[in-house]
């Protein structure tokens, strides 16, 4: 059964014209893991912001539509309920940081003090996701004096230590190096493999297709394509619609023109461009 | 203009040895990219070459004057800084006045100041713009805004601090227009980046940090074939220079020409 359920989505944001979200449909299973891509303007941040309620409890505006997730109605219910089943870590992650507190380890146990969880829980369960995210040793840094990279993995780990049964991410490797990026991929993916549903916006496509099940292209407010990755990371309309693509994907792409990509797929991982190519190698044709 | 770095140490006052010993000089009109892993000391050192840190030891040469004897203000005119983040430096009530506020404070003349913001606006995409609060604009334009705003001063030296972050395929293309049209005129740009694609197809030079320390300084097409060594500072290389590795190409290649080229 779908866990969230968004259907005839439109949202303006007040004093605009156009809206930012315009019918949007979109059924998530419990513990998929779902990518969103999109070109900037393209209104994958207010989506987030829809699926966590900030729209329109907090940013107020125009809502039609219905958006449910666990059955609930988004219209009907308060930010303070919905945030228990929804978790949403911001684009920038020096807007997600409380200043309330002076240490890493307090701000993390911030949300469950919010909702009164007994202390030794709290603790129990603030050690068990700075382990999982790999953050143990900045428990007691001030947030503040964090790097780019480190903000954003104590912010993905206030809202893991709530254990949402929705996790929404945007962006969340923007200020990361390559191994960081992976890392963090690799936690989301537990996550869902433990049965957390994960919609997550980014850019990085060549770690989406190896990580997420499906993927939901954004395009000036409408979802322009839905489908595995491979199916949408491949599609003509992406780089004619201004979408980044994957580079073995626009080499392929060329080489296709030109007759030298022979399968049938384009490739969107390293493993598949390899396979593709590896027939014109030096290494095949006995030159390596 | 010629930046020198002779055996330069910075100590953060929490103890961090930030930077240990960095020895490089980077000719006039190079246009060189800095990478490696969170807290490698990218920013750090980049910060020496205006003035917004003083090392612990050694010496940063800008041109003919040592950074340490000179103010960030004065600094200014020889070396541009765009932040990682355009709302740290983003104040102005409209793109017109923000661009004209650098170079205007360096003290050009009021037709100067207003053929170098025509200039850097057409640059960055944004004459149709210059009525517009910042803060009205989409976070993609506000980073074109805020390049817009340092390329006004017009100095021999332009730094970048992660131009692509969160930047769609669109806007990364208009950023790497940008550092083309510096490099046509002959400007050094120096840029940080984590985002090893856009470095292998638009930069020549290469420097990877690694805790504190030069690791690799070269060619981009020697640097970023040392995938070992990379791996060390949590860098992998570019995409097509990993494919044309495993399919036993001979030359590292960069970019889509050189890897169609190779095959």
């Amino acid at each position: 059964m779908a866990i969230v359920n968004l259907s005839n989505v439109t949202y303006k944001y007040p004093l605009t014209d156009s809206p930012a979200l315009q019918n949007i449909s979109l059924q998530v299973e419990e513990g998929e893991f779902v990518a969103v891509i999109g070109p900037n303007g393209a209104g994958k941040s207010t989506l987030c912001y829809t699926l966590a309620g900030f729209v329109p409890h907090f940013f107020k505006g125009e809502l039609t539509g219905t958006v449910e997730v666990d059955g609930k109605d988004l219209h009907k219910a308060t930010l303070n309920d919905w945030v228990l089943n929804v978790g949403l870590a911001f684009q920038n992650p020096f807007n997600q940081i409380s200043g309330a507190k002076y240490t890493v380890f307090e701000e993390l146990a911030f949300g469950l003090e919010n909702i009164g969880i007994p202390p030794q829980e709290m603790k129990t369960r603030v050690h068990e996701a700075m382990k999982l995210t790999g953050i143990s040793d900045l428990a007691d840094r001030s947030p503040y004096s964090l790097s780019g990279g480190q903000q954003q993995r104590v912010a993905l780990t206030s809202i893991l230590v709530m254990q949402p049964r929705v996790l929404v991410l945007d962006e969340p490797t923007s200020q990361m190096d390559p191994i960081g990026t992976r890392e963090v991929f690799g936690v989301i993916r537990t996550m869902a493999e433990r049965g957390m549903t994960v919609i997550l916006v980014e850019h990085k496509v060549e770690w989406i297709a190896q990580f997420a099940d499906r993927v939901i292209a954004l395009h000036e407010g409408q979802l322009l394509l839905e489908g595995t990755p491979s199916q949408v990371l491949t599609s003509d309309l992406l780089p004619e619609k201004g979408f980044g693509i994957s580079r073995y994907t626009s080499v392929a792409r060329e080489a296709q023109k030109r007759g030298l990509w022979k399968e049938e797929k384009l490739p969107v991982t390293l493993d598949e461009a390899v396979d593709g190519f590896i027939p014109l190698s030096p290494r095949m044709r006995g030159q390596g | 203009m010629k930046i020198e770095v002779s055996d330069l140490q910075f100590t953060y006052p929490t103890g961090v040895q930030a930077l240990q010993g960095i020895a490089l000089s980077i000719e006039s009109g190079e246009q060189v990219a800095i990478v490696g892993q969170n807290g490698a000391g990218k920013t750090t050192l980049v910060k020496h070459f205006n003035g917004l840190l003083q090392p612990t030891s050694g010496r940063v040469l800008i041109g003919d004057w040592n950074a340490r004897e000179h103010s960030v203000a004065r600094l200014a005119k020889r070396v541009g800084y765009v932040f990682q983040n355009p709302d740290e430096q983003l104040f102005s009530r409209n793109v017109g006045i923000e661009v004209a506020f650098g170079p205007r404070n360096l003290g050009f003349s009021d037709d100067q100041v207003q053929a170098l913001v025509n200039d850097a606006l057409a640059m960055t995409e944004l004459s149709d713009k210059t009525e517009t609060n910042p803060y009205d604009l989409s976070a993609a334009w506000r980073k074109m805004v805020a390049l817009a705003s340092i390329i006004a001063m017009n100095t021999d030296i332009v730094i970048f601090d992660e131009p692509t972050t969160g930047q769609d395929a669109v806007n990364v293309r208009r950023i790497a227009n940008v550092i083309k049209i510096l490099r046509e005129r002959g400007r050094t740009v120096i840029t940080i980046t984590h985002d090893i694609d856009f470095c292998a197809e638009n930069f020549d030079r290469v420097i990877a940090l690694s805790q504190g320390k030069i690791l690799l300084d070269g060619k981009a097409s020697e640097v970023l074939g040392q995938e070992e060594i990379l791996a060390t500072t949590y860098v992998d290389p570019p995409q097509l220079t990993r494919l044309g590795k495993r399919l036993g190409l001979k030359e590292t290649v960069r970019n889509q020409e050189e890897f169609l080229d190779g095959l």
